[in-house]
């Protein structure tokens, strides 16, 4: 199959068409700006609707229309632009509406800075929105698990009526790199008998809601909603790791501080110390269980964990870990990318520790 | 010592983003450094806020050249300020330049503001052409792009380049699928190829190229390489 080269939000956005999303709404932020304006071009040709919303708040309101009419559909933004979107994401997992929202972080807090950054985990895996609900949330690492990701996200939207995020970091938005467009699994998905897109033969009308006035009832609709979470958690976890077999030192790290890490694991490796990567590629649901094991091994001596952010992901770590093994932190934050020798130098200071 | 390189003191590098227009730009800077001219980058990209040809300062500033860009308070905002210094371009006969053009019409349009004193300096404007670009990857995409760049420009386009890269995994074969596009493109524009971009660790596998073959070092590189 051919290689094409690509610009990672603009592959996103095609990604999106060929899984059948046929609404985009957003507004535009740096540095996914390509996203809509790709939409903006290619979503006619694809027979869809593209809107430029006023406002983030809008867009992911259109958004919560369009999935209750059963329409595929995705917003993206980028860190300050997901912040406004919370309320929806919100009603969207209450109503139970099936979407894909990508957020390109860049650094934060407020507006921050355009440059890429990590410092919304906590935002997308514990729920930016008020209530008991969580979202899948998807990491890539590559341009081409990101296509592929987000052309998954859609099934496992469909699948379970959740919202789901595609969590990037600037870079895989701005980068280029080759990708090959390979047809993804596709999963037997039910038909969405309770979309609101007219009564049709049906016998009832369907209603799109969050809003359950009733106690007992809305403790009801949230058991349901834990049992999907539950179910969730135990088939959709997901990660990837190298050289993990033999490490005495496990480098932690989502998105593409995960390259770096492997490239520093890499030259440690060349220099006797023994170093391996565990990259979660869901956030939500956590791989907490094999890391737990990983983090067991005899080999095992300590663990760093790297990323864009002033430790977010170290929590799951943390609660991975359970104090089997000291966990260490390297992070760089408000646009900074780690570099190779930093984390090289962080991991070298990680095991005179622990020795 | 001539070359195609130092044919015009000016030099403007056009494309699509991703066609590679700023490792072009940087290479042609260290051609010109060879060949003992002293040297300048304008980055003029308002477009991306990622991968500019400013993040490579440094190596343009040891082979004694200047990196023409806007301050520092800007260089990580994505805000349309054109640095006031571009005018040495202008001002300055002995001096050579390359300008790094924005991605897309919507990149090329900063052109307008300098067509002027462009057209008087001759300066050439060469538009980069990388066949593995979904979005260019055919003769007909890729003579519409370059239609638009002029359109948004109000400048001509004098010679294309082709870049047919592929990042890392670039090979000769990359390079000679877009020298057929490249040269299709030319045969329905009558704008003539320049030179074909070649890793340098390809270019001798290249030696039956019928245009120049310009060998590249990949000065822009990802975190993690």
């Amino acid at each position: 199959m051919k290689r094409e080269i690509w610009k990672g939000s603009e592959a996103i956005a095609e990604a999106a068409i060929r899984a059948g999303c046929r609404g985009f709404f957003g507004y535009p932020i740096t540095p996914q700006n390509e996203i809509p304006e790709y939409m903006s071009h290619k979503m006619a040709e694809a027979g869809g609707v593209f809107v430029q919303a006023e406002s983030e708040v809008s867009a992911i309101n259109m958004v919560y229309g369009a999935a209750g009419a059963g329409v595929r559909c995705m917003t993206s933004s980028s860190s300050p632009g997901v912040s406004l979107k919370q309320e929806g994401i919100s009603y969207m997992a209450g109503a139970k509406l099936p979407a894909v929202i990508v957020n390109v972080m860049r650094g934060g807090p407020g507006l921050g800075s355009i440059q890429p950054s990590q410092a919304d985990y906590y935002q997308a895996t514990r729920g930016g929105g008020n209530g008991d609900y969580r979202t899948p949330v998807l990491a890539p690492a590559n341009l081409q698990e990101a296509v592929d990701l987000v052309q998954e996200a859609f099934d496992i939207a469909d699948q379970y009526r959740t919202p789901v995020m595609i969590l990037a970091d600037g870079l895989i938005g701005q980068m280029m790199e080759p990708i090959v467009w390979h047809d993804i699994p596709k999963r037997d998905l039910p038909p969405k008998t309770w979309a609101a897109n007219g009564r049709g033969d049906r016998d009832h009308n369907n209603f799109i809601n969050s809003l359950l006035i009733d106690a007992p009832a809305c403790e009801r609709h949230n058991q349901e909603l834990l049992e999907t979470y539950h179910y969730i958690e135990e088939h959709e976890v997901r990660w990837e790791e190298l050289m993990t077999e033999d490490a005495e030192i496990v480098i932690t790290a989502y998105g593409t501080p995960a390259r770096i890490a492997i490239t520093a694991a890499e030259n440690l490796r060349k220099k006797g110390i023994k170093a391996g990567v565990f990259r979660p590629i869901t956030l939500w649901p956590f791989p907490f269980k094999r890391l737990k094991e990983i983090a067991s091994q005899d080999s095992v001596k300590v663990l760093l964990d790297v990323e864009m952010s002033t430790g977010q992901m170290l929590d799951d770590v943390n609660l991975a870990v359970a104090e089997r093994k000291p966990v260490k932190f390297y992070g760089r934050y408000g646009g900074v990318i780690p570099t190779v020798s930093e984390i090289e130098a962080a991991a070298e200071a990680a095991c005179g520790e622990v020795k | 010592m001539s070359s195609w390189v130092d044919i015009s003191r000016l030099t403007v590098i056009v494309g699509h983003f991703g066609s590679g227009k700023t490792e072009i730009a940087v290479n042609m800077a260290m051609a010109l450094a060879d060949l003992g001219h002293a040297f300048a980058v304008a980055d003029l990209d308002i477009v991306d806020p990622y991968f500019r040809s400013r993040e490579c300062k440094s190596i343009i500033e040891e082979r004694g050249g200047r990196l023409i860009a806007s301050s520092q308070a800007n260089m990580d905002a994505d805000m349309p300020s054109m640095p006031p210094d571009v005018f040495a371009l202008f001002d300055t006969p002995e001096l050579y330049g390359i300008l790094d053009i924005g991605g897309d019409p919507a990149g090329a349009r900063v052109l307008a503001r300098y067509r002027h004193q462009l057209q008087q300096n001759s300066a050439r404007v060469l538009c980069v052409v990388n066949g593995n670009r979904p979005l260019s990857d055919t003769p007909e995409k890729a003579v519409q792009y370059i239609r638009d760049i002029e359109r948004a420009s109000g400048m001509n386009i004098d010679g294309l380049i082709n870049n047919t890269h592929c990042c890392y995994l670039t090979e000769l074969e990359d390079i000679r699928s877009g020298a057929q596009l490249a040269e299709q493109v030319s045969v329905l524009t009558g704008i003539p190829v320049v030179c074909h971009a070649v890793p340098r660790k390809l270019a001798e596998q290249a030696s039956d190229f019928v245009y120049p073959v310009f060998p590249m070092n990949l000065y822009m590189k990802k975190p993690w390489e």
